[in-house]
């Protein structure tokens, strides 16, 4: 670990200001915000993330849950993961984000960790937290030995011959299929990314994880109202009971009419290199009957590019079990 | 003999809470790291970052100059440290022999190759990572599959194996496997070290103050009065503490070296590198039975895995000697060397690994005989020890597998595979057996009755979390027939009356005799001062006729309410206290009379979702026969975490070495998965207190270790009945079971 100025920031634009002379907002950023610290100090900690200089968002006022007119909610980026999962209106109306929330690390965790934060967790791969190998993610080029080596925990979807590495977050999976929208302050003022194009994929730029630029503040996330009559589920499946990353996770939201499905929203979690929805089970669910048999092809479809590596291949069946139980659950 | 004569009064059996508790919730328990001294300084290691090869070149010129740093110590510079001489009593061993920095060959990921210290921790920190360090590194074997490198060894060998095997149709050639397991204790490695120019303070957290101090006066080389060790709480040790680590010696060696107190608390990822684990273990079982179900041959033959330099031998043979009743059994070992870090006991050495292949073994031979398995293990219940060819001291293992079975409802179970449902969860049953050695090591212990009316024992052992200041509370206040809030109890310091170490589940065993005989000499003593005591109310009277009760002193022919009270002695005398010393031996030396044995037997439910591949343990029964459980609500204690241990051994535990640089890759508590409270299932713990007093008068014997032992195979046998997958490589694992 490195030592670093830590620094308070007055308002949001001081924020945004105070970053943007960082060279990236990407790894290795020589400037970085914190909210709650817990993946960013855990990474300082193991010289994996090397900023010279902490702004520190926490006291800007962005830890409201707001419902807006539509009846959606527009979540500060500085809500806590635990009061967001906690939040009335949320457990009524988005169960699957509290229930993503909840599947999530520990309730201490939970506690300190915000809802910007979380978007931007890193990866577990164990190559990319220990600066004693070389990591196509942590620095560029120079190798990634987890396509050889341990790769039980990583991605089998969205993969690149540079990186395998897992998108670790429950949340993000449940915001995308809500089909979540990032609100975003930079130095050139406000815009707004659909989840789906926030997060990037490998490539040949593993370390390039987001459309995120120096100065970028996440001030809001925006989700809409799900249709009426939908039905969600979270499911997450791990070794353990608790406290474990998902091996394999489903977040499903779907509207049966007529005992058909009308409507579908699949995302996966633990299997991508970035929160994972499937378009393409959507489309094969959508207009079929609700039963097993449709559940299990449109997971066959969720799956179908999958690309195992030498120890996970396993993770391709569990998440279409994952998909098509989700999916079961929500309909019955 | 004083003390409490109505027995439903005696502290002894009855649930106590811990003594200690308020303290530890409080946050007053200090232990090892919270020590700390006026001009203190904090050391960190470097550990190495290849796992085999040499140091070529240590370059420490940056780090030196950083802000606070005291200097960077190495091979050059540290000064002597010498080489612990052999033994074999466990009172001055250490699995790791080498000291640190001996030689610039590094054998292990993680080996130390220099430490930083510096004015804070902090800095420290940053100067350990600034040191330069260049290696001549050659490719390391942390290889899984393990061979012989090291002659097999017969461990016991009766009638003919190999013979009986081959004539036998009903037979099973498997192998099981073990992973390496890191210990994972809460509370770090730690040492401070305090040196005052010629005595050192070790403040350690350590499972035996005096075998530390007796091996850390070896590595410093100097006289054993020079070196006290202090240890009064540990944050459990599971082995991991029993014997000294390289921090030990590196904080001493500083202290001495800097003139200054030093602390060095690991880190987590250190303490899979360099504070032991238990090896991997691959075991070949060949076991073969006639038609009725009886034991013709067993063979068991297992290797582990050990570090470069030491002879780590995970001894998982122990229960197969005598466990079953067998004419032909033959046991052999064999090391297998990789460039791991020295591995050590864990919770159960040996009989945990064993029985995980032993009892699978069984479940698979009972599935071939089509026999219930525990009806299988009643036929080959063994009359005697037939390893040793001696009585067993006190066998109840049968009584463990009916008792367990009632409680369990094994009656109910259908032996077909995935015919038994709940709430549209497959369940599958299994159980398995349980046995730990019952021994005592030599122990001395003192008794003092003080002239305000307590009583205390002092012994150099130390309570490792399990509840042994409770315990001796017990004992102690038994034997003074005092309430247990007069009983003092000292403990976790080397200059006190020699104490067992905290491994093989042997204090309790080990100290009760010494604490009695303390107590009675303390007794007698005191007798003797209030017949000699000119003026005091029993002066003159003759010894003989005299008598303790509960506190008071009186005569044999008055009731004790009669007499006075002990403390009065003392005013009258002017005692401030009065001593008795009480030692015990150890049950090591000489041949054996009897086989010492605890035995136990685990029920074991788990869930199988198949839809998702989920598997849970829902429900455990454990029976354990461990003599008189002196404090029931510690000794339940005690079986419940080692069945949620052994759970994550099952289905979650294992140190994974990543092969091009031979580091343990999930050296962290994110990725290295340890049961968790959402997994603790409904438990069930039964203990049945058959009476043998071979170890002590109250026929307790140790209940630490036991309760591990076994549940391995029971879950897996649950397993392979839920799944019909036979798994023989733990941990059981998602993908061994999405087929
Ligand atoms: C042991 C452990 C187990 C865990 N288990 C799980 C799990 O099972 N599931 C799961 O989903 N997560 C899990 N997590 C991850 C946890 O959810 C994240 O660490 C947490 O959400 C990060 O939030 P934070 O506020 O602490 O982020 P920080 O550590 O403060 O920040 C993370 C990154 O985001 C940037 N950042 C933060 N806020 C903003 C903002 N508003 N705008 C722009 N950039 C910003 C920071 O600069 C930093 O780079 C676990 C973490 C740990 C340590
Ligand atoms: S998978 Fe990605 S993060 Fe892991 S080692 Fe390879 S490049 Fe690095």
């Amino acid at each position: 670990m490195k030592l670093f100025a830590f620094e308070k920031c007055s308002d949001i634009s001081d924020a945004v200001k105070k970053t943007s002379a960082s060279d990236t907002a990407q790894q290795g950023a020589n400037i970085r915000f914190v909210a709650g610290g817990t993946t960013l100090l855990d990474l300082m900690k193991l010289s994996v993330e090397t900023p010279d200089t902490l702004v520190d968002i926490n006291r800007l006022p962005l830890d409201k849950i707001e419902t807006t007119r539509d009846g959606g909610i527009k979540i500060g980026a500085l809500v806590r993961n635990s009061d967001l999962a906690n939040h009335p209106y949320v457990k009524s109306h988005f169960p699957v984000l509290s229930e993503a929330l909840l599947s999530g690390a520990s309730a201490q965790l939970r506690n300190m960790a915000t809802t910007g934060g979380n978007l931007l967790q890193k990866t577990r791969c164990v190559y990319f937290r220990d600066t004693a190998y070389p990591c196509n993610k942590r620095e560029p080029g120079s190798g990634c030995p987890a396509i050889e080596g341990d790769n039980r925990t990583l991605a089998i979807l969205g993969t690149s011959d540079s990186c395998i590495a897992t998108n670790p977050s429950d949340m993000s999976v449940a915001l995308m299929a809500l089909e979540a929208t990032i609100v975003i302050k930079g130095p050139g003022g406000d815009r707004e990314v659909a989840i789906n194009d926030f997060f990037l994929l490998p490539g040949s730029t593993p370390h390039i994880e987001n459309v995120l630029k120096p100065g970028d503040l996440i001030t809001h996330v925006v989700v809409k109202p799900m249709p009426a009559g939908s039905r969600s589920v979270y499911l997450k499946l791990r070794d353990r009971a608790s406290y474990e990353f998902a091996l394999a996770s489903a977040a499903v939201i779907v509207q049966v009419e007529n005992g058909k499905v009308s409507r579908a929203r699949i995302a996966m979690g633990g299997v991508g290199t970035k929160p994972w929805r499937s378009l393409e089970a959507e489309k094969a669910l959508s207009g079929s009957a609700a039963n097993e048999a449709n559940f299990r092809k449109a997971a066959e479809e969720a799956l179908r590019n999958a690309k195992p590596q030498s120890h996970n291949k396993f993770k391709i069946e569990l998440a279409k079990r994952c998909v098509s139980h989700a999916l079961k659950m929500a309909t019955t | 003999m004083p003390a409490t004569k109505d027995k439903s009064n005696s502290p002894i059996g009855r649930e106590t809470k811990r003594i200690d508790g308020p303290l530890k919730v409080t946050g007053n328990a200090i232990y090892t790291s919270d020590h700390n001294f006026p001009g203190m300084l904090y050391a960190v290691p470097v550990g190495s970052t290849i796992a085999n090869g040499s140091i070529a070149k240590l370059d420490t010129k940056d780090a030196e100059k950083m802000p606070g740093v005291k200097g960077v110590f190495h091979r050059a510079n540290i000064g002597k440290l010498f080489r612990v001489a052999p033994n074999s009593d466990y009172n001055a061993f250490s699995d790791e022999d080498r000291p640190p920095f001996e030689d610039d060959v590094v054998r292990y990921y993680g080996q130390y190759v220099a430490v930083a210290v510096a004015d804070t921790f902090e800095q420290a920190t940053a100067a350990a990572e600034a040191v330069k360090v260049t290696y001549n590194e050659k490719k390391p074997n942390v290889d899984t599959y393990l061979t012989a490198d090291s002659k097999v060894k017969v461990d016991s060998e009766r009638g003919d194996a190999q013979k009986a095997f081959d004539a036998a149709s009903i037979k099973l050639d498997e192998t099981y496997v073990t992973p390496a397991e890191t210990h994972n204790v809460i509370e770090l490695h730690s040492s401070v070290a305090v040196y005052d120019g010629t005595t050192f303070t070790l403040y350690e957290t350590t499972q035996g103050v005096m075998n530390h101090r007796n091996v850390l006066c070896q590595v410093l080389g100097v006289e054993p009065e020079h070196v006290k060790v202090i240890s009064k709480f540990l944050g459990s040790g599971f082995g991991s503490k029993i014997t000294p680590w390289p921090q030990s010696a590196l904080a001493a060696a500083l202290a001495r070296k800097l003139g200054k107190p030093i602390k060095i608390v690991l880190s987590r990822k250190m303490a899979f590198h360099a504070a032991g684990h238990r090896p991997r273990t691959q075991q070949r079982v060949r076991i073969s039975a006639d038609a009725g179900g009886k034991l013709t041959s067993i063979q068991h033959d297992y290797l582990n895995h050990t570090s470069i330099l030491d002879d780590y031998k995970e001894n998982c043979g122990e229960c197969t000697k005598y466990f079953y009743s067998c004419p032909n059994v033959r046991i052999t070992t064999a090391l297998s060397r990789r460039n791991i870090g020295t591995p050590t006991s864990m919770r159960g050495p040996g009989a945990v690994p064993g029985l995980f292949a032993t009892e699978s073994a069984l479940d698979e031979l009972a599935i071939k005989l089509k026999m219930d398995p525990i009806q299988l293990r009643l036929i080959n219940e063994p009359e005697k020890d037939e390893d040793l060819n001696i009585p067993f001291a006190s066998r109840n293992l049968v009584d463990c597998y009916k008792t367990g079975a009632e409680k369990f409802g094994w009656a109910k179970r259908d032996p077909k595979i995935g015919s038994m449902k709940r709430d549209g969860l497959t369940l599958g049953w299994g159980m398995a057996g349980a046995g730990w050695i019952a021994e005592r090591f030599s122990a001395e212990a003192t008794v003092e009755l003080r002239n305000d009316g307590t009583a205390k024992v002092s012994t150099g052992t130390q309570d490792i979390g399990t509840g042994t200041y409770t315990v001796l509370a017990q004992v102690l206040a038994d034997k003074v027939g005092l309430s247990l809030e007069k009983c003092e109890v000292v403990l976790g310091d080397s200059s006190l009356p020699p104490g067992p170490l905290s491994g093989g589940s042997m204090v309790t065993a080990s100290l009760i005799p010494a604490v009695a005989k303390a107590a009675q000499k303390a007794i007698g003593t005191l007798l003797s001062a209030a017949v000699k005591t000119p003026g005091a109310k029993y002066f003159g009277v003759d010894q003989k006729e005299m008598d303790y009760t509960e506190g008071m002193v009186h005569k044999k022919d008055e009731s004790a309410s009669a007499g006075i009270p002990f403390q009065q002695v003392l005013d009258s005398g002017n005692f401030k206290f009065i001593l008795g010393k009480g030692s015990s031996e150890s049950t090591f030396a000489g041949k054996p009379e009897s086989s010492k044995h605890s035995y136990g037997a685990h029920f074991v439910e788990v869930t199988w979702q198949e839809e998702i591949a989920r598997l849970r343990v829902s429900r455990v029964v454990t029976v354990i026969d461990a003599g008189k459980i002196i404090n029931p609500k510690a000794g339940r204690n005690q079986i419940e975490g080692a069945v949620v241990m052994g759970i994550g051994m099952a289905l979650f535990e294992h140190t994974n070495y990543e092969p091009t640089k031979g580091a343990p890759l999930n050296s962290n508590l994110a990725d290295y998965i340890l049961a968790v409270n959402a997994d603790v299932p409904d438990l069930e713990v039964h203990f049945l207190e058959f009476e043998n007093k071979d170890l002590n008068e109250y026929g307790a014997r140790g209940i630490g270790e036991i309760g591990l032992a076994g549940l391995a195979a029971a879950i897996a046998n649950a397993v392979h009945h839920a799944t019909g997958i036979r798994i023989r490589e733990l941990p059981i694992k998602i993908e061994d079971l999405l087929v």
